[in-house]
This record gives structure tokens, sequence and C-alpha cells, in this order.
């Protein structure tokens, strides 16, 4: 089982309090009803699965109930870091294996 | 009385504490501290089980988990006939009961037996190429035939009755493995005060001390010293000591799952032990001192009873006292046996020879032994073993061919080298390397923060393993966080070392011959199989594995996984690390689905919700049924009743008079705050912004696909505070989806969102003379049509609690749905029944609710909808805020798919039976008569029988619905078509005008 670490609660906690919550850094748009359907199947429908360094949202369902985001090596399985939800996209990761 | 195998002043156990058992329905005593092997081979008994596949009577090979041979059934009662116990780790206790598995009719004669004769026929890959053809026979007969034939023991005819316990722990350093590394390991890390956990799969700690005569620490007998550290190390807080607790399995960050066999021992375990307790540890540091595992010899009929490793008989001499034979030989590539046969020699036994595959090793143990008299040929091979249910000759030639010479022996003690027991390292992802010189794998890379220390990480000798094992312990507990501790270092006075030894086929068993020498006993393969393998193609280790099933067994290998890469590596010219070795996983040794489930079983599988009524619900006779983790009150059966009556009446009743429901399962939630109503007007469809407090609106909730979500009433209390309601299923995945929308999309709204299912029951009293029922026990709320009108909600009193009271129907009648604190609910429905009584309502429940709803046409999200429905397919338009600019589903719901004429729309169905009630999940067809497979056109949603209408009633999805009213079409059952004609959805009161009747 693995730890993760919930940046509100600043806290390493076992797996089973949080529930994925799929890819982060996918902005809804301020004018979404005006979205081209391309531009809305982005949005909607399409999504990275890469063989690497994956970024997604996280729930701490069971402890603070707070959405955050994660870097996450699909390799190794490790989590590389965790950081609040609205934060942008960590230019520098540590001890990345990419 | 004494067992005849038993020598007297040898071994540790008291000989006075005797204890009965049988096998195979025979007698025989043991006495305490014996394993069941032990206790069988002081009675002289070495045949203990039929292999497999052959069906070849199979004895001990080990004193220990590696065990693959003696695999026997454990019967304690109807419910607790435990199948493959290793008969070398089941500890004795008086009255156990144990049978053989595997053979028919007895042991000694076993019918299966022939496969043995018929062994060219089974060789590996034969079910690959057998049972190819014919096809059909696959299926009816072959399939069948193989199942019976498969599978070892016999399950039991009960449920389990034990229970088993499961426990969280966390350490800074956790120990695995109690020999003498672990133990060094554990007092060093100990003593700077860490949390230390010490786990061994034995009764007694000591490991390898058991058998290892020879061995001298701090003075004392290397055992005596490992009992004196552990009683040291149990002594102190920090330290947690278990025994009997094999680690299975090594996750991901230093999280290692440990099972303790708490009563499996004992003579009688009281209902208030577990069976066994799963321990989940986060550890810090982890050492691994798991030790080393002794290999058998590859060559012919090395699997006859009474043909075992050399440390085996050791450990059944030196810890037991037990002699394994009278006349023992043995055949070795290494210095360990030497120890077995100098150990068995001087308490009596005979040892006719040691035979030695190398040419001209030298060295204290055999000078040793050659001291004492045993006859030692150097360069020599055991080419064959004698006898059939028990050895009792072996065939020995110079390796390189030659004369043959035929010693007669009760049993043959082997050793090919120890493999390091890599298993647990492997399992934490470490990649493990191998040493050419010693050829052995060994850790090489570690992945995660452990450490291996002693026979584990190919550390030879006591000494350097102690001081290894104690520094490594030490480096744990510091690099955890530890103070530096001020303990001594053990000091090994004497110690056995040994290293080297031989991997794969011997002499007489290698290419070219087709005898049949075991390299794994468990699922019979055979030296030849793995050649047979390579010549058949197979290249990877992985695929010879499979091919083959070397290493497939409940013992994983422990024996024969270094063998069979060995015989395949040559067999392709390839050297060993280029073949690779197959890969760990867990479970290290078998463990039972009982200590996996825990406590989560029965009534504790899940959490059972039940609302405040459910006790006035179970006492007036309702039937529940489960919706979720709930129990709903079903329908209230008066006697003499079948579901249909009821349901019948309790219809009937609600629509004349009254009834009353429970609804306190819905989902609710309280979305509170100066953003409220731009929050709502976000998540859901309709517009908000200009309902007033103090009505409400049905709302429906989409995702952004712009497929329906979840639906239902919600009530505006205060311009800054809505109470929403879900369906029952829906309440957590719609809070979900909400505290989403609000953290990350829209957190600049002020709102705060709290689920309040729990705090509310609900009450809800429709029909004719709902309003009678309440008003005489309201206070504060004026409860006329024109204060209280359909479709709005006050706070107030009722029964001098406080109310939320909704005025709000879900059948199409004057309805209310008075929700109370829910400590209060069992007490307020007590006296609203009370007030019903008076005007003749029911209980209802569920599927009244659902029937009525039907009625009217009312849908259930899940039901009716199957996350592609979207608002205008349900005929729901018109709570779509065509104004609005936003809400989640917007855009989806202008995606060309779903404004394409069409769609499945949701009508309702009459049958032109008035009397067929319709299943639900039925295909709908517009011409029965085209050919199959049929266009389906649609599926029934829903379907009843309304008592209230004299007729089924059912709603479904049928493509373009609304545009064929009153078509007819067809439902195709496997009893004939059924004639269904297109109709509206509300078959009760079109006008809905009973909602103030």
């Amino acid at each position: 089982m693995l730890l993760i670490r919930c940046p509100y609660c600043e806290e390493e906690r076992p797996e089973l309090e949080f529930r994925n919550a799929g890819e982060a850094h996918i902005a809804r748009s301020a004018n979404i009803a005006a979205e081209s359907d391309d531009d809305f199947e982005k949005f909607f429908f399409i999504r990275a699965n890469p063989k690497g360094v994956i970024y997604e949202r996280w729930r701490h369902i069971h402890g603070c109930a707070r959405f955050f985001n994660a870097v996450r090596d699909t390799v190794t399985d490790k989590f590389v870091m965790t950081y609040k939800a609205g934060e942008p996209k960590p230019e520098k990761l540590p001890g990345a294996s990419k | 009385m004494n067992a005849a195998f038993r020598i007297p002043g040898a071994g540790r156990l008291s000989q006075a504490k005797t204890a009965s058992f049988s096998f195979d329905d025979k007698s025989y005593t043991g006495i305490e501290g014996d394993t069941l092997a032990s206790a069988l081979l002081a009675n002289g008994v070495h045949l203990v089980g039929r292999s497999f596949k052959y069906h070849r009577p199979r004895g001990f090979l080990s004193a220990g988990a590696e065990e693959p041979n003696a695999l026997v059934q454990i019967v304690r009662d109807d419910a607790r006939k435990t199948p493959n116990v290793r008969a070398t780790v089941q500890e004795l206790y008086d009255g156990l009961t144990a049978n053989s598995q595997n053979r028919w009719p007895s042991l000694a004669f076993d019918v299966g037996a022939v496969n043995d004769i018929a062994s060219p026929l089974f060789s590996a890959g034969f079910y690959y190429k057998t049972f190819m053809w014919p096809k059909s026979a696959w299926k009816n007969l072959y399939e069948p035939k193989i199942r019976a034939a498969a599978g070892l023991g016999v399950s039991p005819d009960k449920p389990d009755p034990d229970h088993y316990a499961a426990r969280y722990a966390h350490c800074e350093v956790l120990v695995l493995g109690g020999g003498a590394a672990g133990i060094a390991a554990a007092l060093a890390a100990a003593e700077t005060g860490a949390r230390v956990i010490l786990a061994d799969e034995q009764a007694e700690f000591g490991g390898s001390l058991r058998f290892e005569s020879g061995a001298k620490i701090d003075g004392e007998n290397g055992y005596s010293w490992a009992q004196a550290a552990v009683a040291k190390l149990k002594a102190m807080d920090n330290v947690r000591v278990l025994s009997r607790t094999t680690a299975f399995g090594y996750y991901a960050q230093n999280f290692v799952g440990l099972v303790e066999r708490v009563s499996d021992h004992l003579k009688s375990p009281g209902r208030e032990l577990a069976r066994e307790r799963l321990w989940q540890v986060r550890a810090r540091r982890v050492v691994i001192a798991t030790g080393a595992i002794e290999r058998h010899m590859v060559f012919a009929n090395n699997d006859r009873p009474g043909v075992m490793l050399a440390s085996a008989a050791r450990t059944y001499l030196n810890h037991f006292g037990v002699a394994v034979g009278r006349n023992v030989g043995v055949y070795t590539a290494n210095d360990s046996a030497y120890a077995a046969a100098i150990d068995l020699k001087k308490a009596g036994v005979n040892v006719a020879a040691i035979v030695d595959l190398r040419d001209n090793p030298s060295g204290p143990v055999i000078d040793e032994a050659r001291a004492l008299g045993i006859e030692i040929n150097f360069g020599r091979a055991v080419v064959s073993a004698g006898g059939k249910l028990r050895v009792s000759s072996m065939t020995v030639q110079p390796k390189n061919g030659g004369g043959e010479r035929t010693i007669p022996v009760d049993a043959i003690l082997m050793s090919a080298g120890w493999t390091p027991s890599v298993h647990l390292f492997s399992q934490s992802r470490g990649k493990v390397a191998f040493n050419d010189e010693t050829k052995r794998f060994v850790p090489g890379t570690y992945a995660q923060d452990c450490v291996s220390v002693g026979a584990c990480n190919g550390t030879d000798g006591l000494s350097a393993t102690v001081d290894e094992a104690y520094a490594a312990g030490a480096k744990a507990a510091k690099d955890a966080g530890a103070k530096t501790g001020k303990g001594i270092k053990p000091k090994v006075d004497a110690s056995e070392s040994w290293s080297r030894g031989m991997l794969g086929a011997a002499p007489g068993a290698g290419p070219g011959t087709t005898v049949k020498a075991f390299v794994d006993f468990q699922n019979d393969v055979t030296a030849k199989d793995i050649r047979q393998a390579v010549h058949e193609g197979m290249r990877s280790i992985e695929h010879v594995k499979r091919f083959t099933t070397n290493g497939m067994a409940t013992d994983q290998g422990k024996t024969s996984n270094m063998h069979g890469l060995a015989i395949a590596a040559e067999e392709l010219g390839k050297p060993i690390p280029q073949v690779g070795l197959t890969t760990f996983r867990a479970p290290y040794t078998p463990v039972t689905f009982g200590s996996i489930v825990g406590h989560a079983r029965g009534a504790l599988f899940d959490p059972t919700r039940r609302t405040a009524t459910h006790g006035w619900a179970a006492s007036h006779g309702a039937v529940f049924e489960d919706v979720g983790q709930w129990k709903r009150a079903w329908y209230f059966p008066k006697a003499g009743e079948d579901m249909h009556a009821a349901v019948d009446r309790e219809c009937v009743t609600v629509r004349k008079t009254a009834g009353l429901f429970d609804a306190s399962t819905l989902g609710k939630i309280e979305v509170v705050g100066p953003d409220a109503a731009k929050f709502m007007e976000l998540l859901y469809t309709n517009p908000w912004e200009k309902l007033e407090p103090g009505r409400c609106r049905y709302g429906i909730m989409l995702r952004e696909d712009g497929f329906i979500y979840d639906d239902g009433v919600v009530g505006r209390l205060a311009p800054d505070r809505f109470h929403v309601t879900t369906t029952t299923g829906g309440a957590p995945r719609v809070m979900h989806h909400m505290e989403d929308y609000l953290q990350t999309e829209f957190p600049h709204l002020n709102v705060w969102l709290t689920s309040i299912t729990e705090q509310w029951a609900v009450i809800a009293v429709q029909g004719p003379k709902s309003r009678d029922i309440i008003a005489p026990l309201v206070e504060g709320i004026d409860m006329s049509d024109e204060a209280l009108p359909h479709m709005s909600v006050r706070e107030g009193r009722i029964c001098g609690v406080p109310t939320r009271l909704f005025r709000m129907s879900f059948t199409g009648e004057r309805g209310f749905e008075v929700n109370v604190p829910a400590d209060y609910g069992e007490a307020v429905w007590e006296a609203l029944w009370a007030e019903g009584q008076k005007h003749g309502a029911a209980a209802y429940g569920t599927e009244t609710m659902h029937v009525l709803r039907a009625e009217k046409g009312y849908i259930i999200v899940g039901q009716d909808t199957d996350g592609t429905v979207t608002p205008n397919d349900a005929g729901l338009d018109w709570a779509v805020g065509k104004k609005k600019t936003d809400f989640v589903g917007i855009r989806g719901l202008a995606r060309p798919d779903l404004v394409a004429k069409g769609r499945k729309q949701l009508v309702g169905l009459k049958t032109k039976d008035p009397k067929v009630v319709l299943e639900e999940g039925a295909q709908i067809v517009a011409d029965p008569k085209q050919a199959i497979p049929m266009k389906m056109i649609g599926h029934v949603t829903s379907s009843y029988w309304s008592e209230n209408c004299g007729r089924s009633i059912a709603l479904a999805l049928v493509a373009g619905g609304r545009d064929r009213m009153g078509e007819t079409l067809y439902v195709p059952m496997p009893n004939g078509t059924i004639e269904v004609e297109v109709t509206g959805m509300v078959f009760v009161d079109e006008k809905g005008e009973r909602l103030n009747g």
C-alpha cells in the first residue's frame, strides 16, 4: 500500500484514505458553451496515458476531503510529489526518473 | 512409550510430555514440541503422501517451510479440514488428526500410480498437446475429467467457524527472520531505543542454530544463546517479538505483510483466540535475515521416501531427537552434509557411506568424518535410489562412468549446496545479481529502505553473519532516527561454515538420460522435462517455467528454481544470468483467505445502514430490501398477504386515503453561503437565482457530457441556504461531484457543502388525507394551500421537535415530507402513524413507492436512465434553464449526437393484454417477423402491475419514442411476442389535479 502525502494535511497517509480523480491540469473553459466540438472533445474525452510521469488529481476523501495534484511515475508506481489544487505544474521534479 | 526412532539424550524436547495423534486412522505417540513430521519420523513413518501428477510415494524432503512433498490434511471437525498443510511446519498437539492426500484407496496402494508407469504420456506440455482435439471434447470430456483429477486434499464441508484478527503496526526497524542474523540485528536496533519488530516463521527462534551443533556464541551453545537473546528482546518495551509469524509479502514503501499462526498448534483453541492474525507493518527500515535453503541432488528416484536434505536430518536429530534411519547414506557436493553424517554417527546411527561429487575436497569436517570411521567416496555420484515406498539402497558410480556398486541404506541425506532466500528482497523490487564464483543469486540493487544480512545476503559463516547483522541493525535504527546504542556485539566463539556446491542435474541424470530425477517434487518436474522444454523451443526461463510448471506449485520452487535454471542454461548453452531468474511473488508461503479477509465477512463484510424507523417497520412485519448499504422496508404484508396483495393494497390506500413512507435514505446535502445560488446555477440545469426562499424545485444534475447524473427536489430555506436531496444510491458521488467543482473549478465561490443525510429522518405522508394527518401535530406552520402550496418548504415544529416540512410529492397525490432530527425519527413516525390510523392510512414500502411514481411517469435515475440519457430524452427539457449561459453539461448537451434525431426517448407502454406485465430490461422491436438478429429499438426500464389502473403499466426507452404515440411495438420473449402500445408516461391523473386533492 502506497503512502501519499496530502499537501493540506502535510502528512503521509496510506493510500486507503485517498481516491484518484483523473488527470490534472485540464481546465474547464470559462466560456464552455461557446467551445468548438474539437475543443470540447479535447477537454472532456482525451486523456494522456504516458509511460512515466503523469499529473493526476487525488482527493484525501477519508481525511481532509481536499482535492490536490500529484505527480506519479506510472513505471515505478511511485509518487514523485504532491501539491495543492490550483498551483501550477511544477517546473522541476525532485528525483524524477525522466 | 518411546517411539522407535527417538534417540535418548538427543534433541531438546522433554520426553515426559507425550501427545498422541493419528495419521491415516493409525494412532501414534509423539512429544510436545514435535512437528507432525518429527513425530511421524520418530515412529519410523516416512511415506506420507502421493505426488500430484505421477502419484509417486513421497516422504519428507525438509524440516521447514520449503517442504514440497509432505502435504497432509489436518482435520479438527467437519468445518476445519485444512488441506495441503506441510507436515514439517504443523506443530503436534494431543489428539491431532492428519490424513494423507492424493491417493486411493490407500497411501501404500494407490490406483493413480498407474500415471507413473504411463509417465511417457504425461511429459512436459502434455496438457497443451493432448487435449487439442476434437474441439468439442474439451468442454464435455477433458475439462471435467482434468478438474476432477486436479487439486490436492478435500475441502471442508461447512463454513469456516474460526475468526481471524488483523493489526496494523509501525516500527523503526522490522527484522524478518529470527536466526542468528535476525537476532543480532534486532539486538543492535533494540539497544538504540527504536521500536523493533522481530518476526520468525518457526515456533522457536534460532533458525539454523536449531541444527548447527557446532555453533557457539558468547560462550554458549548457539541455540541457547538465541533463546536467551530473544528473552532479553521480549523483555524490552520497544520490541515486539512475533514467533510463528511468516513475512509473506513485501510491498511498496516498506509495507510488509506478516501472518501469525495464533492457535493452529493448540489442542483446543478457545473461541476467544483467533486462528491467525494478519499484521500489516509499516517500517522505516527493514532488515531481511531470511537465511538460505538447502538444495537437493538431482538424480534418479531422488524422491523416494527416506531421501531428504542433510540439514533436515540434522534438525530432526539435534532439535527433535529423532533419527531418520538406522543406516543412512550421504550424497553431497559440499561440506554441510558431512556435519549431518558426523552428528548421526555420534548419535549411534550407522553411516553407510558418504558419496561426494567433488574430487579432492579437504577440511575439518571431512577429517572428522574420516576419524569417526565413516567411509568417504570422492569423485563419485549416487546415480539411483532403490526401493519404492521407502528408499532401500543407493547405487554409486564414479562420476565419469564406470562400475556400479549398490549400498543398502534406509535413508539418503543429500546436499547440493545452499540457495540464499532472496524472495522478500526480490518482492521489494530489488534486483538480484549472480555471483559467478559461488554460483548463486544474491541481493544486488536495492529498491527500498531495506538491507539483507547473513545467509540470504550470501554471507558465509556465523562470525561474519553476526558482525554484518549487528552492524546493519544498528545502522537501520540510526537511519530511522534513533540514537546510538550502547550494547555489546555478540561474540561468535565457534561456527560452522560452508559454501559452494552444484547446480543442475547430477551425473546419471544429465543430457540424453530419461530417468526420473526430480527437480520440482511437488509438480513432478524432472531434469528431462526441463531439457525437453528447451528442445521444444522455450528460450526464456519464464517460458520453461510455464511449460514444465517447474516452481509453480505451492512451495513456489524454493528447492527447485536454481536447479531448473541451471539445467535450462546448460541446454541452451548460455550462462545462468543470461537465462535469468523467474520473478518472486507474494506470498512466500501459502496464506489462508481467512487471514486476508479477517473480520470482513458475514455481517461485517459491509456496513449495514438502518433508518430511524427500522425497528418500527420490523415489528410491523416489514419485508426489507437492500438498497446499497441501506436496509429499506420493501412492503408491509398483513396476515395472509403475499407481496402482490400487500403492494396492491398499499397502492390503493395511498391514493384513497394516505400512506406513510420512510424516505430517510435519500441523500441530503446542505448548500450554504453567499454564493450558494450561483453554485446551484452551475451544478444543476435549472435556474435557481429567482427561486424564492420557502419554495422548492425539481433539479437535474448532469455530467459535463450532458447526460443525467442525478436528480432530486431542492428546497430554498433562505437566500443563502439550499436543502438538496439526491437519489439514495447517488448521495456520495453527488457530494464528491459537487466538492470537485467547488474546490477545483469554482473555488472563487463562497459556499460550504455539508452531507446531512444521516442528520434528518424523512417521513413521507402522501395521499388525500395527508394534511389531516400532519396538521394536528405541527406548530408554527400555516398548512393551508395558500400558505404552503405544492413545492414549498417551511421550518417549524412537529410533535415539539424542529422540522423542515416539505410539501412535495413522489406519488402525484397531495403530499408532504416531514424532516425531523434523526434521533426523533421513530417518535415522530409513531405519532404520525397514530394520526394516520384515524384516517385508515397504510405504511408503505419501496415497492409501492416505485409503482406510484411510475403511475405518474416520475423517473428514477439509474433505472429509467442509464448514463446515456439527456433531459430531453427523458422528457424533462422544461427543467433545463434556456437562458442560462453556463452549467455543468451545457456544452455536452449541444454535441451533435445529443441533438440528433432518432434518439431513444422515454415513453409509456401499455400491453395489449392488460394482464401481462412486461419484464424490465426486455427488448423492443418494430417488426416481430424480421430475421434474427432483430433490430432492437429500445428496452423496458420500469414495469409494474398497477392496481389503481387495473392493468399493467411500463416505461421504456424507445428510439424516436415521442413520435410513435399510439404505434404498436413488439416485445419478443421466450414464450412468445407481446404486443404493446406506445403511450404518454402519465397513467394516473394526467392533469395533476390530485396534487391539491
